[in-house]
């Protein structure tokens, strides 16, 4: 043979795997408004970048018939690329080649990308396309699944770990995506559950749709499983490379830095807090008011909304921001808020992120099924994650800070390095309300009007209290600052904090509360 | 403003607080007392087998209904010495978590 027939047989070879399931499974995908695998990858990395790798790997199923059968690439694209010039380390799962289904070499495909990106230190994205284990190969199918989560543990806190679930995910499946850092999902695309539709109904007669038991808005809103909710695949993929540019390449890395802006003139800090402690606001005006060019890329928005949290720019590094949300639930923690928190602060932690608090809150949620959901193990976890980290942390109290949540907030207690307040900052141990209650309980009831009494008390311990001073006054908030100077003192803050160094006692590793 | 229309309330010690509600919230399973006279399926499944009849005096730990779940037989023990006031559920019944399977009474 010829180099010249050498090269076109390749060409045709590669052109083969390239078919995927063929132009009928292809159609059949594209039909239910879904782009192919190959498709997702260069949507996802720059132009021109994506190299692919063991495209000629072939299953090794024998039984049930599968001998005869050749699957493109056994199902699932491996390769390599940049986003915006930062490497990436990429597979897909093939619904188009026996329903992306995973068996021992499909598997291998997928732990040989995870081991590269471990080696190479190098984030890992992950698209799930699959209709589970390739029943057909049996136990090697199971096999394949554990060397992949154990590659999810093994790089937890070293690479960024990425999912992205278009389409079906559905038993074992689901733990990779679980053990990665971050997970989107798509509207009426993506479906994740552990035990399905049909078998639920046959076990339980439960009647359920696969888009009402596990679909995109579920995990975005309810289980908190989805980090990322998108309409479509495109404003999926925008999201994936927002983030990428706002994450480091590993954990020994930091974020790459962009020019610093002055936040836009539109957001006026001094304008968007009500007077009146008991009133909401949206406190990511706040946040834009404060991050280079109003730029805000927010994490689980749907999910415990009454916390927010996200990364934005100062002075041109990502910072990652924790805010109590008084528009929702009045920003009171929770057993999901703050698992919502908690883990967040840990992933900016590993990934040398600073943190920013911003706080406003007026204690944990009251209630039967708060408790009986565990709120003390939840809330344990913001505690946990906060002391722990030890990457700059900066707390600004603007309202509220009550009770427990004053200290899970990233107190001084907690080891904050900066905490300042805002003169309508109201530290105390609980509201006026509650505390004059409890205080002058005696006084209120053996008064002639017990709610005048109640009131005058309450104004009394307002008058004391709700302020800033008195946790001023034993050094627990170091600086009472105007609104208008947060900026600039959280910019003075992260420049002093920029070479911090603190080291822990040495152990094999903590045990948070989960 | 359109949007103050739609505050509701959330209670934190005492003081009223004017903000929104969550659909996770809103869905919250609001608590009831347990009834220790109703006999729930722990888990869902199917009756393989009723052991008792209405009216029958039964002793502590007394076998009184068999369920199949999760392809396990799961042998329901009557709590205490009493009596069987109802049955609920039929031989070869599918049934879900938390089903009042049998009520009962105790024994004065």
């Amino acid at each position: 043979m010829s180099l010249r027939r050498n090269i076109l047989d390749l060409r045709k070879r590669k052109d083969e795997v390239r078919k995927g399931g063929g132009d009928k499974a292809m159609e059949k995908q594209v039909a239910q408004g879904k782009m192919t695998a190959r498709q997702r990858i260069l949507e996802i990395v720059d132009e021109g970048s994506f190299h692919e790798y063991d495209m000629f790997v072939e299953h090794v199923g024998t039984d049930f018939n599968m001998g005869n059968k050749v699957l493109a690439g056994d199902g699932v694209i491996i390769g390599t690329g940049t986003i915006y010039e930062s490497p990436v380390c990429v597979y897909a799962q093939d619904f188009t080649v026996e329903g992306g289904s995973l068996g021992l070499m499909h598997a291998r495909k997928i732990t040989k990308i995870m081991d590269h990106a471990l080696k190479m230190r190098v984030p890992l994205i992950g698209i799930n396309d699959s209709g589970g284990a390739r029943i057909q190969e049996g136990v090697n199918s199971l096999a394949g699944y554990g060397e992949i989560f154990f590659r999810n543990t093994l790089s937890s806190g070293v690479i960024p770990q990425i999912s992205v679930i278009l389409g079906p995910c559905a038993g074992g499946a689901v733990y990779s995506p679980a053990l990665t850092d971050f997970v989107f999902v798509v509207e009426n695309i993506s479906k994740m559950f552990i035990t399905g539709p049909a078998v639920i109904k046959s076990v339980l007669g439960e009647d359920i749709s696969m888009e009402a038991l596990g679909g995109a808005r579920v995990h975005a809103e309810i289980t908190g499983n989805a980090h990322f909710f998108a309409m479509s695949e495109k404003e999926c993929f925008d999201q994936i490379k927002t983030l990428i540019s706002y994450i480091p390449w590993n954990n020994t890395q930091k974020a790459k830095t962009f020019p610093a802006k002055e936040p836009k003139s539109k957001y006026k800090i001094e304008n968007i807090v009500p007077a009146d402690a008991r009133m909401p606001y949206d406190i990511r005006e706040i946040i834009k008011s404060i991050t280079d060019n109003s730029e805000f890329f927010e994490i689980m928005e749907l999910f415990a909304a009454n916390i927010v949290i996200g990364f934005g720019r100062m002075n041109g590094e990502t910072i990652g921001f924790v805010a109590n949300q008084p528009k929702v639930l009045a920003g009171v923690l929770d057993c999901d808020s703050s698992d919502k928190a908690a883990r967040f602060i840990r992933y900016c932690n590993a990934f040398n992120i600073p943190i920013i608090t911003l706080e406003d809150m007026p204690g944990y949620l009251p209630g039967v099924d708060q408790e009986h959901a565990g709120v003390i193990c939840h809330g344990a976890k913001i505690l946990y994650a906060y002391s722990e980290a030890t990457v700059p942390k900066i707390t600004v109290i603007i309202r509220k800070a009550y009770g427990g949540g004053y200290i899970a907030m990233n107190s001084r207690h907690l080891r904050a390095d900066f905490v300042f307040a805002w003169p309508t900052a109201e530290i105390a141990v609980m509201g006026p309300e509650g505390a004059a209650n409890i205080v002058f309980r005696k006084e209120i009831a053996e008064a002639e009007d017990p709610d005048a009494m109640r009131q005058q008390k309450i104004q009394e311990y307002k008058d004391k209290f709700a302020n800033p001073y008195v946790a001023a006054s034993k050094g627990y908030i170091d600086e009472v600052i105007e609104p208008k100077e947060t900026r600039k003192i959280l910019l003075h803050a992260l420049r002093i904090s920029a070479s911090k160094d603190v080291q822990g006692p040495s152990k094999k590793h903590g045990l948070p509360p989960f | 403003m359109a949007e103050q229309e739609k505050l509701q309330v959330i209670i934190v010690h005492s003081a009223k607080y004017q903000t929104t509600y969550t659909k996770k919230y809103l869905n919250r399973k609001v608590w009831v007392e347990p009834n220790f006279n109703h006999i729930k399926s722990y888990i869902p499944g199917t009756v393989i087998d009723v052991l008792v009849k209405e009216g029958q005096k039964v002793g502590a730990g007394d076998s009184i209904l068999i369920l199949d779940a999760m392809k396990m037989y799961n042998d329901i023990k009557m709590p205490f010495k009493g009596k069987i006031l109802r049955i609920n559920v039929i031989k070869g019944q599918k049934i879900p978590k938390e089903f009042v399977m049998i009520e009962i009474e105790p024994a004065e």
